[in-house]
């Protein structure tokens, strides 16, 4: 019974631990454009590419 | 499509995000784009403008941002590039695409976040509870130490994801009313503290886990129905950005400003291009053109206008750039007057009382009776006041108002859904209610019944063919019509187009002239019918005639509505001839042409004063009041913005049996919401004296509501077949 005592705490730390990714992805806006997130792990230049140089 | 380019730049300044030295942008709707390779072609296109900083296309919402260094890039550069690429692009007010940011929509997420990681973690201490509850080896001290755990969870989570019902229920108690948070609120704040209180005093029931799983599932209804909601806000947030309301003024000088339109006064000068719509009432000073007046009156054949000529707001310029002198502000204009016209619509439709909140009327009293009954009753009858508190609580518990608050948004979140599969937009719940109420269905002509576009009619094909040439030379609306008729082909050379009379060229070698009876020296037979004549040199000249056709499947729409048990009837600003001739090929007895836009509404009105509920369809600028005022109403996605705005539910591509399929759906959703809500008074019924006699344990309890709300639920999901092939 003991071991109760140091388990759920502990699960509920990891439970903890998924809101807040949950809370993280929502405020960084990654459910804003789900339809052009998915079109875009197609392409092959990266997302978060700095602008290309002046021309 | 390309009418951007061969135009002189627009002045959009008025559009661009300025933040100070480092960096100018622009937000754009974006049209049409739908993939993958949409995205890559539209952001390394405008990525290859010079100077641009950024450009990222958000493919859900269809919103572009462009960023460039000061001075390298105007938004009619960036517009006009997206043009040749294929996409119709309109700039963003800044302060409407700042207030679209959905504050609402986070919240309830947010707290759906909340109350999800509650209701999974509580459970891992209320089975342990409810498992000692049968004797097994936990004693009261393991079942108290499990309910302090729930406790430690579930309060904070429940006061959490309960904010959004509390602060409405104490804003519609501030009012002196009742909504259905304040029954939820209260039901949830009680269990809470009864809950509290049996821990303390280690009893056996306490219902943390009900609170917030109650929450939870009230929140997937309230978050269904913000997304039904938040999504026809945007779109109408759309149609808002198209309309971009700026006008050209020509200064002393000759110069053509952008303004903002309510800047525009009396006695201003306003340059109308071609492919624009004028956008006050003026007196033309300069130019010809032909105008379309089909939103304004719903008259399809064009009409020429010239210096002198009045001109309302809305008319669509075809072909030759126009000055008007401004005879009204915008705010006084023919366009603002329908817009008043419509304000009254939506005020006489607001009264509309939505299923749930009428269903509610009847649930929160008779609850809430019931509750206090079992209470009072159980004292009289000489519980203890724990007990006979603790099974009042159980009554507000196990009569969970999920089929309320959950059943009734997931019927209409998936009708929405399978409605736009199909090109349907809806706008709200409360629209798929009413248009299942509907029994008579009025059409406007122009654009809805119609094409809304001039085809040619009874052509000889070899005429067809060697008008051709020039035809692909212009752009005004009939030769395209023509050219589209021969297929693709040669152009003329050497052409020259006198806008509002015709265009002349060489068709190998041989001159020839197309356009207006005087422009190639034909008599005009009948100045009624829209018409096109051909010349090649000295030859006879050849008559094309052109009709605005009726939708292939008119016919068949009218026929299925008419089996549905609906009358159908034809209401139409456009001659009484043009009318009569549409309502006789599609077998419509009742009709009416040569209507105002005030006599359309007052017509509704008569519809409505006789008890019946009427499906308003229409396109034009003249059909907005009646389509704001009517029971329900319908517009296709060519209509005017205005009309857009006003109907209930918006409607794409070039078949109108969608209108057919949008009936039945919002008939299907209406039966299933009255399905769920006779489930629920039949669950209600069984469980509401369980709970006041006592029967219903914390375990119970949970198993009930979430078995009711996935029936529930599912029933919704039955939506999902209704309505024909997506």
């Amino acid at each position: 019974m003991n071991i109760v005592v140091f388990l759920a705490p502990f699960s509920l730390l990891l439970a903890l631990i998924g809101l807040a990714a949950f809370l993280w992805t929502f405020k960084s806006g990654q459910y804003d454009d789900p339809a052009g997130d998915s079109a875009r792990v197609l392409f092959d230049h990266l997302d978060d590419e700095p602008p290309r140089p002046p021309a | 499509m390309a009418l951007t380019e061969s135009f002189p730049a627009r002045d959009l300044s008025a559009f661009v995000i300025s933040r100070g030295d480092a960096e100018e942008g622009v937000d754009l709707l974006v049209k049409g784009a739908r993939c993958a390779a949409c995205l890559r072609k539209i952001e390394t296109g405008i990525g290859e403008l010079p100077g641009i900083t950024q450009a990222r296309l958000n493919l859900t919402s269809g919103r572009l941002a462009v960023r460039w260094r000061p001075g390298r890039v105007t938004p009619d550069q960036v517009i006009q590039r997206l043009d040749h690429l294929g996409y119709a692009a309109a700039p963003f007010d800044p302060a409407e695409a700042k207030s679209a940011s959905d504050r609402e929509g986070r919240r309830l997420a947010i707290a759906l976040g909340v109350a999800g990681f509650g209701v999974g973690n509580v459970m891992m201490f209320s089975i342990p509870a409810w498992a000692g509850l049968w004797g097994q080896e936990m004693g009261v001290g393991g079942r108290t130490l499990m309910y302090w755990m729930s406790a430690a969870v579930a309060a904070p989570c429940a006061l959490y994801a309960g904010a959004p019902f509390f602060q409405s229920a104490w804003a519609s108690l501030k009012r002196g009313k009742a909504n259905m948070d304040v029954p939820i609120s209260i039901g949830v704040l009680l269990t809470l503290a009864i809950s509290f209180s049996e821990t303390l005093r280690r009893g056996p029931h306490a219902y943390f886990d009900a609170a917030v799983s109650l929450l939870f599932l009230l929140l997937i209804g309230r978050y269904l129905d913000h997304q039904l909601r938040s999504r026809a806000r945007a779109a109408a947030g759309d149609l808002l950005a198209l309309q971009a309301p700026v006008a050209l003024r020509l200064d002393v000088q000759g110069a053509e400003h952008g303004v903002p339109l309510r800047e525009i006064t009396v006695g201003d000068l306003v340059v109308v291009k071609p492919g624009d719509r004028t956008p006050i009432d003026g007196v033309v000073v300069g130019g010809s053109s032909e105008l379309d007046l089909a939103l304004v009156t719903g008259e399809t054949a064009p009409e020429r206008t010239a210096v002198g000529a009045r001109v309302p707001a809305g008319a669509l310029n075809l072909d030759g750039r126009l000055v008007l002198r401004a005879e009204a502000t915008a705010e006084d204009s023919t366009l603002a007057e329908i817009a008043r016209l419509m304000e009254a619509g939506a005020q006489s439709k607001s009264g509309y009382v939505r299923l749930a909140d009428r269903a509610a009327s009847i649930y929160v009293p008779v609850v809430h009776t019931l509750a206090a009954g079992a209470f009072i009753g159980w004292m009289i009858a000489g519980l203890d006041l724990r007990t006979a508190l603790l099974r009042a609580v159980a009554v507000l518990i196990i009569t969970c108002p999920c089929a309320l608050g959950l059943a009734v948004p997931a019927v209409q979140i998936t009708a929405s859904g399978r409605l736009f599969r199909r090109g349907v937009l809806v706008k709200s719940g409360a629209a798929l209610e009413r248009l299942a109420e509907v029994d008579v269905v009025i059409f406007d002509k122009t654009g809805v019944l119609t094409e809304g576009r001039p085809k040619l009619v009874e052509a000889d094909p070899a005429a067809v063919a060697l008008a051709a040439p020039l035809a692909r030379a212009s752009r005004h609306v009939l030769s395209r019509a023509l050219a589209a008729a021969a297929g693709p082909g040669p152009a003329a050379s050497d052409t020259r187009e006198t806008a509002g009379e015709g265009i002349e060229g060489l068709i190998d070698g041989v001159p020839a002239r197309l356009g207006r009876a005087s422009f190639v020296g034909a008599p005009s037979a009948n100045a009624r019918e829209t018409e096109l004549w051909l010349r090649i040199d000295g030859d006879e000249p050849v008559r094309f005639r052109f009709a605005d056709e009726l939708r292939p499947d008119a016919a068949e729409t009218v026929r299925a509505l008419e089996a549905r048990g609906l009358e159908v009837r034809i209401l139409s600003g456009d001659t009484p001839a043009a009318v009569g001739l549409v309502a006789d090929a599609l077998g419509v007895a009742i009709w009416r042409g040569g209507l105002l836009p005030a006599d359309k509404s007052r017509l509704i009105d008569a519809i409505a004063a006789t008890g019946r509920k009427a499906l308003m369809v229409g396109d034009g600028l003249n059909d907005a009041a009646a389509l704001a005022k009517a029971h329900a109403s319908m517009a296709p996605g060519s209509a005017a913005d205005a009309s857009q705005n006003a109907a209930d539910l918006v409607f794409m591509g070039e078949r109108l049996d969608v209108v057919v399929a949008a009936l039945d759906v919002a008939r299907a959703a209406r039966r299933r919401a009255l399905e769920n809500f006779a489930f629920s008074a039949l669950y209600n019924l069984v469980a509401a004296p369980a709970a006041v006699f006592g029967l219903v344990t914390p375990f119970i309890a949970a198993l009930a509501m979430s078995g009711s709300s996935l029936a529930v639920t599912l029933n919704a999901l039955r939506l999902w077949r209704v309505g024909g092939k997506a």
